[in-house]
Order: structure tokens, then C-alpha cells, then sequence
């Protein structure tokens, strides 16, 4: 099976057809990452026998008609737990750590009958761009191997890029779905804050952390959302609202809508290559009936400085119970307590993972947190009210997912600095916690560029809407990776 | 500016140990983010509320029911050291017990 | 050189509750090792908090009844430090903005009347337990991490040992009446940390404090200050400085003793916890628990020695705990005279409890079946010798004491009609007693009375006997 030619709609009708069980789909599944992975990484861990045991139980019975997810084999991002099946965050740290319950986002999709086919790549408790830090293996990018897949969720955009999986689940903290969706050419959603229960999802900043799905296309990406939205007791964050049925919203009429472009996500450090496409993708709006301005979020230009205080102040906190103690890594060499901690962190941790819990460390700490972690709870005050205004008068914000194309392995990961400022489109949405998606809006020198759109709390559907709308005018979403596995 | 001592008494909250040629890195990385953190002081920020939450909720409570939790033997096995049903780690030298 | 004494009291309080404060986990005393424990308890990846509801009512019901402050918007910060009973290396506690604050308890030493100041009042959770063991390796157990606690910070009020001996006293008599706790310090419900600076009277600065731990025991919490400010003045005589240290009480020897010198203040990183939506308390929730709490013990005492007539001691002993006071006031309700209740409450009934080690609620004895013993004592149906072998049957069995008296037979005898021929009988039969009555033998009244008691097996009311035995010698 390769995905790039199929959706969840082809792939059920076979099914309901009876010209594909849920076993030969695992089947083939398996084959294609074992034969794909040899390239691209993507994987960290394939639960075939899991997988084959969840697909005999789904063909006993007849498929569902009305359940596109029935026997789907989807990836998840390693640092969504999965009851039995290792999960490590691509830690060290949590190597061998094995969960005793599902996220409550497995979970559901198991309900619904998908298949977990396996975990995927990121980059160490998703603090990272290129997927870089993981401990145990480097996501290449199927549209150029040479090319990092994004980040963190490298591994579960590669696995939808190069046609080894129809979907995948990610988690996004700074722009961990959107940035890598648009990286590899896919349609990426981070859902608002509170719409999907983070139980299970390993905590690295919890008050912008949520998890989110891959796909080829908007309508996939909108039939795996609802299967995992809603409210869970759980979760106390996540909000006790219905769940609106994602893909009845996509009826391709954006007429009258109104869309705010904000200049400074077209400022001078977005790329030609990439302004020129989202400039395109703002005509193709405008033709569709769609009416757009541009706006001003003027506290956008701080959004990376308050983000890198509040995520690495919540993911020193979070990360805090990689102790050695009850689960997860204990150094060999520890002889004392005080051994037990210092050793096992430091040597279950990678640099990225320390630099963060420094860093966190630091803005909380006493004589420092009014100037840094007050200082960045302010400014995210500031942002926020930025999106209100905005919002006022307009039902979305469109603008690029990141500055550049994918770049090279290898070329940020020892600067930091420069690395962060990568997520400087995609960051103001975790700060407001706001629904924010990356769809696929051409290339630029050879490599994928995402528009990414922005809409109002717990308006998933407008994103949506304008997403289809888009994608139907375009036909950037069929455009496939020539990579030596791939079958373009 | 972040200093090496300073990095170092960080380190020690963390429970994350360094070799010196890694200090000497970590203070640098760190000065650079922290100048860079630094840009927030352009905007004045007096009397601004401070945001933690962004999704407005509040009060979000359970009723004090109580629900048994996995077993004991569950819970223990991704433990690295064990006895008993006890959790094992090397002697905790310091005297002051709650 | 004299000195003044600043005592501040922190104190540690387990909350009465079915599950524990952030996860729904059972609590319970004395179960075995983790197994009151799930993925939260455990500091679990992936796990998330939630607010037990009914911990925070009883933690503001607490807050009302010390007369707090209610903080109307509140939120959860975290305390960041590691070790190996607390397994997220963070606490979640209220440090920003706690539940309760500037509040006040009245305490009475030798008949002084003083008002301590309650600083703050919050909710946190309880951390697991290490046990040391000989093998140098230390052990843990999670059953514990999670409890609901409420930590009542003191404001440096006191300055006797006998006052935050007092504070203490009231203190748990006021948690105890609103039904939030069991307070108890050996079941380690009830816990105290104590600050005790002495600084030469008439100075403006504080001195520098000490702490005190391992104080199992409000008595202990006496001693160990009493033997801190003999410390700490020794040392300021002979000029020496005080360091801020934590030391421990040795119960044995009644001294205090050092085990570390604090350096520095810690660094806890507090913020607030994003895995917890903030807190509003409106009005209207406010109200409810404010119209559930119950009337408080220096109320009831009052009232007991103002409309019941009670002694003070008897009104402190009978407010001890809610149970005893709710107890005496339904039995006194049932038509039993509130001193008669009063020293049984105090007397046979305590005696019971202290014998068997239990609570009055777990006795089978109500204040209805105490009401009717008593009265049946006042009306002369039974003895107060067959009373003390009726309130060993109600206070074990659930047995009506009249039915039971009857059905036993040990009614007394008190009719004249029936007492009158049996008297007649004994008097024909002893002439000499009567002769010996006449000259002045009063010897034999006693006899005579005796004589009755036996033909009636003992059941012959004596008082009414007396009378009629009095009226038949005067008439022969």
C-alpha cells in the first residue's frame, strides 16, 4: 500500500467493497514503512502484531459504512502514549518506558476502529524544528532526503509525506504540526487549545500543548480531528464543548468571507520564494469571493522571546519527574541519591532537552521571574489582544507557516538562536491558543511551502472551510515526493 | 548577562550536572537566548495582566468520589529498583523528614 | 538581659475526603504499601490533575470558620523541588493567591482572653512516605502523595509556649467542629512546624528563629519551645548569635536538637499550574458553605454555661469534639437535666472511650437511651447501682433501658402499696427492733432497712423505704 495516491474515502470504499481486508491493509502498511523507512525514518517503532490482532478483530465484522476510520492504520507521534507499546518522547530517557494506559486520542481512535500502526519520530519531548534531537534516529525529508522533515513532528509528517501512512497524529506546542506539514507538502492542523484532551500526550509546555492530525488533504485532516476532539474529565483544560461534525463544514464556499493577512508575517525575514506563493495563494482567496486585507499584530515580533520563557519555564517544571526514581532511566553509575538524580538526567537528557530546562529554570527562578517568566505572561497578554482585535472584524488570519522551505540537516541544530526563530509565524496561535492549519501552497525551489491559516477559538470549521475551498482551487495537495522509495 | 556561576547554580536546581567545556557552551547558548529574551524590555508592560490560561475556563472540579487506580504490580514495572511493593532508592541522607 | 518570645505556628491539616486532592485515588489510613496509588499519584507522563470539589469546599469551610478572607479568584501554583516521596518533583499547592487569608482564633489561657492571627490558609496535596532502611537504601510509598491538606500559617501572635499550646487546643477544636478533619496528631492528620525567635524586650527586630520538627504531640509542642527560648537565651547571654537552624525535639530527653543550618532561602520556582484552571468562588457558593458550617465551640460553651447553668470546665470538656457537644445537646434535648448528661458525658461514658480506645460514635449508645437512663434514675425507677449495669448494656448493645430494666426485673420497689405490707411483716417480726428504735438505737433502723432490701431482693427503692419504714416505727 502507498497512501500517496489514496484517501480515507478510496481506501474505505475497498474496504466496504470487500477488495481490501483491514489484515491486508496492515499487511501492506507494514511492508510499505519497512521498504519507505529505509530512506525517510519516519518510523521509531512498528506495532505490526498489534496491528494485525486490531485488523483481524475489525474484519470479522463488516465494515462500518459510515465509519471512514474502520481498519485505517494510523501513525503516532512517540510522545503520545499507547497502553503496552513503548513510548519514549525519542528520549534516552524513556528508551524503555512502556505506558499502562492509551492517550485518551488512541484511545478514541481505537474506538473508532483505526489501527495504531506505530510511533513516530520527533524531536526529544518535542523541543526541537527539525526533528533533529531525537536520540535514536534523524527523519529525512521525502521530498529531499537531504532535507530535515521539520519539527518536532518529523516523523509523523515524513510517514503521511511519503505515502506510508493516510494520517498521522502529532502533538504541537510552537508550531509542531504546522511547520513540519508544511515542510513535507501535507495538510496539518493544531486544533485550539482545549478542543483535544492532552491525557496521555507527554507534557512539554502544558498551557500550549495539543495535539493535532496529518493528512494529504483537508477533508482526511477534518474526519481524523472530530474522531478526537471533545471533552475529557481527564483533562481539566480541555473544554466541555460539542463536537461540530468537521467535514459537513466543507462545502467549498468562502464567498464573503473575511480574511486579515498580517504584514508582519510577510516581513522581510519570509523568504521571496515563499512570500511569492502565499502572495498567490492570497489571489486564489480574493477569486474564490473571499475579501482580504492587511492587518497589523504588532506584538507578533515578540511572540519567539515570550514563547522560548513560558515553554522552557513549563517543560523545566514538566520534566522535573525524570527522576530515575519510578520509571524511565537510572544511570548505572549512580551510587547516592543526589547520584541517582544528576546522573540519570544528565545522561538520559540530550543538549536541546538541558538547554530548554535551563533555560525554564533560570526564568523561574527566585530574582528572575518577575523580568522573565512575569514579563513573558504579560506580553502573551498583549499578543492575544492583538488576535481579539483582528478578530473583531474578520473570521481568519492567513499568512505563511514558516519563513523558509525545509532546510538542511545538520545546518541549525547548533545554533540555537536561529532555530527558534523558525517558528516565529507559527508560535502566535499557541500563544493565543488558537485553531491554526498548514495546507499545502506550492514550492519554492523544488521544496513545499504551507499557507497557514489562523481562526477563532474553538472555530475549527472556518479553518477548515477556507482550507478545502483552497485546496479544491489548487492542486498543490496531489503533487507528490520523488524520492528513490516513492513511486511518483 | 548570564555567567558561568550562574549557569551553574541552575544546573544544580535542575539536578543536571556538566563537564566545564560544556558549561563554557550552555553559558554561552544561554547568554545568546537571553539576549535575545532580552527584546521584551522595549515594551512596556505596566499594568498588564499576566496570562497563564488561555481558554477561559475556570472552576473545572470532579466530585470527591473515589476510584481505585491500577495495581500495585502495574504501576511497578516500568520501575528501575523495587522491593516489597516499596519504591528503592539509595539511602536519602538528608535528616529532615515531614 | 530579659527577653520576649515570638512564637509562629505552621500546621498541617489532612482533609476528611473519599479521594485525594488531584486524582481520584482512594484515601485511606493504613493501607498497604501503594496500592491507594494510580498514574497521577505516580507522577505518570502523560497525567493531568483535577480539583476534588469536595476538598475545596472543606478547606473554605475551614477558612470561614477561622474568620479568613475567602479568595474569591484563586489559582494552583506549582513548588518545584525534588525528592523521592514527591513524585512530579513539583507540589501543587495555592502560593500566589491562597484560599484564606487574615483570619483570627481566640484562645483563653488561665482565663486570659487573646486573638491569635491566622496569616494564610491554602490546599495542597500531601507527599508519599520514605522509610530508611538499615541496607542504605531508602524506600517509598505513594499512598499518602495526593491527600488533601490545608497548611494554616500563624501569624507570630504568640508568645508563651502555653499560648501555642492554647492556639493549638482551639485550633483543632475548630477543624474538628466543622466536620473538615479528624485532627488527629498520632494518626498524623494533624501536623505542626513551629517558628520561635527571642529578641530582648523592648527591641524592634525580630531575632533570628529556629524551627521544630518531629513534634508528635501538643504537649511536645510545649516542651520543645519552652526548652528553645531556655536555648536560645543562654546563648544571647553569653553573647553568643543565634543561626536560623531546624532542629528536632527528642521526646526523651525534652531538648531540642540540630539537624541543619539553614542556608539561604530555598528556591521553590513557584508559578502557577497550567494543568489547572483558575478558581471562582461566587457568592452564591460562598453562602452555602457559610450556611452549612456549624456553630463553633466557643459559641456552644458560652451558651452552656449561660442558658444550661454548666460549669466552664464541664462546657471545655463537653465542646472537646462536634460528637461529645451534639451528643450532650440532643440528650439534653430528650428531656435529660444538662448536668445529670453532663457528668455522665464526662464520667462513665469517657471512662468507656479511654478504656476501649474508641469514639463516641462508635459506641451503640444514642442520647435518647442516655435521656431515659437518666430519668428513670430521677423518677426512681432504678438505683444509680443499677444504673452503672444499665449503661453498660446501652452503650454496647442498642437497647431500650426501660424495657430492659423491666424485662430484667430491676425496677425499683417504690409504691408504698407494695412496700407498706412487706414493712408491716418485717416490723411484727421484730419487736426488739422496734423496742431498740424507741430507746435510741438507731442501730436499728439500719438493720430493719436491711431486712426489707433482702425480702425485696434489693429492689426496695432506699429513699422510699426510709420514709415509710420512718412513718410505721413513729406510729407503733
Amino acid at each position: 500500500m502507498n497512501y500517496l495516491y489514496e484517501d480515507l474515502e478510496s481506501l474505505h470504499a475497498k474496504l466496504v467493497a470487500g477488495e481490501l481486508t483491514a489484515s491486508q491493509l496492515v499487511t501492506e502498511t507494514v511492508a510499505q514503512i519497512e521498504t519507505t523507512d529505509q530512506q525517510v525514518d519516519a518510523f521509531l517503532r512498528v506495532d505490526a502484531e498489534g496491528a494485525q490482532a486490531a485488523a483481524a478483530k475489525i474484519d470479522e465484522q463488516p465494515i462500518d459504512v459510515a465509519n471512514l476510520l474502520a481498519g485505517m492504520p494510523i501513525g503516532i507521534k512517540d510522545n503520545l502514549l499507547t497502553d503496552g507499546v513503548i513510548t519514549t518522547a525519542a528520549s534516552k530517557m524513556l528508551a524503555n518506558f512502556k505506558p499502562v494506559f492509551d492517550a485518551t486520542v488512541v484511545e478514541k481512535l481505537k474506538a473508532k476502529e483505526a489501527i495504531m500502526i506505530g510511533k513516530t519520530n520527533l524531536d526529544e519531548f518535542a523541543m526541537g524544528s527539525s526533528t533533529e534531537t531525537s536520540a535514536f534516529k534523524k527523519t529525512k525529508n521525502p521530498w529531499d532526503l537531504t532535507k530535515v522533515p521539520g519539527g518536532s513532528s518529523g516523523g509523523s509528517a515524513a510517514a503521511v509525506a511519503s505515502g506510508e501512512v493516510v494520517a498521522a497524529l502529532g502533538t504541537d506546542t510552537g508550531g509542531s504540526i504546522r511547520q513540519p506539514a508544511a515542510f513535507n507538502g501535507i495538510v496539518g492542523i493544531k486544533p485550539t487549545y482545549g478542543r483535544v484532551s492532552r491525557w496521555g500526550a507527554i507534557a512539554f509546555a502544558s498551557s500550549l500543548d495539543q495535539v493535532g492530525v496529518f493528512s494529504r488533504n483537508v477533508a482526511d485532516n477534518a474526519t481524523v480531528l472530530e474522531a478526537i476532539s471533545g471533552h475529557d474529565e481527564k483533562d481539566s483544560t480541555s473544554a466541555n464543548l460539542p463536537v461540530p461534525n468537521y467535514r459537513a463544514a466543507l462545502n467549498g464556499d468562502i464567498n464573503g468571507m473575511k480574511i486579515a493577512v498580517a504584514k508582519e508575517y510577510m516581513a522581510e525575514g519570509v523568504e521571496p520564494g515563499v512570500k511569492a506563493q502565499i502572495e498567490a495563494a492570497i489571489e486564489t482567496f480574493k477569486s474564490l469571493g473571499a475579501t482580504v486585507d492587511e492587518v497589523s499584530l504588532p506584538h507578533s515580533q515578540y511572540a519567539v522571546q515570550t514563547y522560548y520563557i513560558i515553554a522552557s519555564s513549563e517543560a523545566s517544571s514538566n520534566l522535573s519527574r525524570y527522576d530515575g526514581i519510578r520509571y524511565g532511566y537510572r544511570s548505572p553509575e549512580a551510587k547516592t541519591l543526589e547520584e541517582v538524580y544528576v546522573k540519570s538526567r544528565s545522561e538520559g537528557f540530550g543538549d536541546e532537552v538541558k538547554r530548554r530546562i535551563m533555560l525554564g529554570t533560570f526564568a523561574l527562578s527566585s530574582g528572575f521571574y518577575d523580568a522573565y517568566f512575569k514579563k513573558a505572561g504579560q506580553m502573551r497578554t498583549l499578543i492575544i489582544r492583538d488576535f481579539e482585535q483582528v478578530f473583531a472584524d474578520y473570521d481568519l488570519v492567513v499568512g505563511p507557516t514558516a519563513p523558509t522551505t525545509a532546510f538542511e540537516l545538520g545546518d541549525k541544530v547548533t545554533d540555537p538562536v536561529t532555530m527558534y526563530m523558525n517558528d516565529i509565524l507559527t508560535i502566535p496561535a499557541n500563544m493565543a491558543g488558537l485553531p491554526a492549519m498548514s495546507v499545502p501552497a506550492g514550492f519554492a525551489d523544488g521544496m513545499p511551502v504551507g499557507l497557514q491559516i489562523i481562526g477563532k477559538a474553538f472555530d475549527e470549521e472556518t479553518v477548515y472551510r477556507a482550507g478545502y475551498a483552497f485546496e479544491q482551487a489548487t492542486d498543490f495537495h496531489q503533487q507528490v515526493p520523488s524520492f528513490k522509495g516513492g513511486q511518483a | 548577562m548570564i555567567d558561568k556561576k550562574q549557569v551553574q547554580h541552575v544546573a544544580e536546581l535542575s539536578k543536571l550536572a556538566f563537564s566545564d567545556a560544556e558549561l563554557a557552551q550552555f553559558t554561552d547558548q544561554l547568554a545568546d537566548i537571553m539576549k535575545m529574551t532580552d527584546e521584551l524590555n522595549a515594551v512596556d508592560t505596566t499594568g498588564v495582566p499576566v496570562t497563564t490560561h488561555v481558554n477561559g475556563l475556570q472552576n473545572v472540579m470532579r466530585d470527591d468520589i473515589a476510584q481505585t487506580g491500577p495495581s500495585r504490580d502495574v504501576l511497578m514495572q516500568n520501575a528501575p529498583d523495587s522491593a516489597n511493593g516499596l519504591l528503592k532508592v539509595p539511602a536519602i541522607m538528608d535528616k529532615e523528614e515531614a | 538581659m530579659n527577653f520576649e518570645t515570638t512564637i509562629g505556628l505552621e500546621v498541617h491539616i489532612e482533609l476528611k475526603t473519599n479521594s485525594k486532592m488531584y486524582s481520584p485515588s482512594p484515601v485511606n489510613y493504613g493501607a498497604e504499601a501503594n496500592t491507594n496509588t494510580n498514574v497521577i499519584d505516580w507522577g505518570y507522563p502523560g497525567t493531568l490533575p483535577t480539583i476534588n470539589k469536595g476538598a475545596y469546599t472543606l478547606g473554605m469551610m475551614v477558612a470561614t470558620a477561622l474568620h479568613a478572607n475567602i479568595a474569591r479568584d484563586t489559582h494552583f501554583d506549582r513548588k518545584n523541588y525534588f525528592y523521592p516521596d514527591n513524585p512530579k518533583a513539583y507540589q501543587v499547592t495555592q502560593y500566589e493567591q491562597p484560599l484564606g487569608q487574615d483570619g483570627y482564633i481566640e484562645i483563653d489561657v488561665d482565663g486570659q482572653q487573646k486573638q491569635i492571627g491566622i496569616a494564610e490558609l491554602h490546599i495542597e496535596e500531601d507527599a508519599g512516605k520514605n522509610t530508611h532502611g538499615t541496607d542504605g537504601y531508602s524506600y517509598v510509598d505513594l499512598n499518602r502523595q495526593g491527600t488533601a491538606l490545608i497548611e494554616i500559617v500563624s501569624k507570630p501572635d504568640m508568645t508563651t509556649p502555653e499560648e501555642a499550646y492554647a492556639y493549638l487546643e482551639t485550633l483543632r477544636q475548630i477543624v474538628q467542629f466543622t466536620g473538615a478533619s479528624d485532627v488527629k496528631m498520632e494518626e498524623g492528620s494533624m501536623r505542626v512546624d513551629t517558628n520561635i525567635s527571642i529578641r530582648p524586650i523592648g527591641a524592634t527586630k525580630y531575632g533570628v528563629k529556629s524551627e521544630l520538627k518531629n513534634l508528635n504531640s501538643f504537649n511536645h509542642v510545649r516542651l520543645g519551645l519552652a526548652y528553645e527560648i531556655k536555648r536560645q537565651a543562654a546563648l544571647l547571654i553569653a553573647g553568643e548569635t543565634i543561626r536560623p537552624e531546624t532542629r528536632r525535639f527528642d521526646e526523651k530527653s525534652g531538648e531540642t536538637f540540630l539537624m541543619r543550618v539553614k542556608e539561604g532561602a530555598d528556591d521553590y520556582r513557584y508559578f502557577p499550574e497550567p494543568d489547572l484552571p483558575p478558581m471562582h468562588i461566587s457568592d452564591d457558593w460562598l453562602q452555602e458553605v457559610t450556611d452549612h458550617l456549624p456553630e463553633m465551640p466557643a459559641k456552644r460553651r458560652a451558651r452552656y454555661v449561660d442558658e444550661l447553668d454548666l460549669p466552664e470546665y464541664d462546657a471545655g470538656i463537653l465542646t472537646n469534639t462536634k460528637e461529645m457537644s451534639d451528643f450532650f445537646e440532643a440528650a439534653v434535648n430528650d428531656g435529660a437535666a444538662p448536668k445529670q448528661v453532663s457528668n455522665w458525658l464526662m464520667g462513665e461514658v469517657n471512662a468507656y472511650l479511654n478504656d476501649k480506645q474508641i469514639d463516641l460514635q462508635e459506641t451503640a449508645l444514642t442520647p435518647a437511651h442516655l435521656a431515659e437512663m437518666i430519668n428513670l434514675i430521677k423518677d426512681g425507677v432504678i438505683s444509680s447501682k443499677i444504673a452503672k449495669k444499665v449503661f453498660q448494656e446501652i452503650i454496647q448493645n442498642d437497647t431500650d433501658p426501660k424495657a430492659w430494666v423491666e424485662a430484667k426485673g430491676m425496677v425499683q420497689l417504690s409504691d408504698p402499696a407494695q412496700l407498706n405490707p412487706i414493712i408491716t411483716g418485717i416490723l411484727d417480726d421484730n419487736q426488739q427492733s422496734i423496742d431498740d428504735f424507741k430507746n435510741g438505737k438507731d442501730r436499728a433502723v439500719g438493720f430493719l432497712v436491711g431486712k426489707i432490701m433482702k425480702e425485696t431482693r434489693g429492689q426496695a427503692n432506699p429513699k422510699v423505704v426510709n420514709e415509710l419504714l420512718m412513718a410505721a416505727l413513729n406510729k407503733r
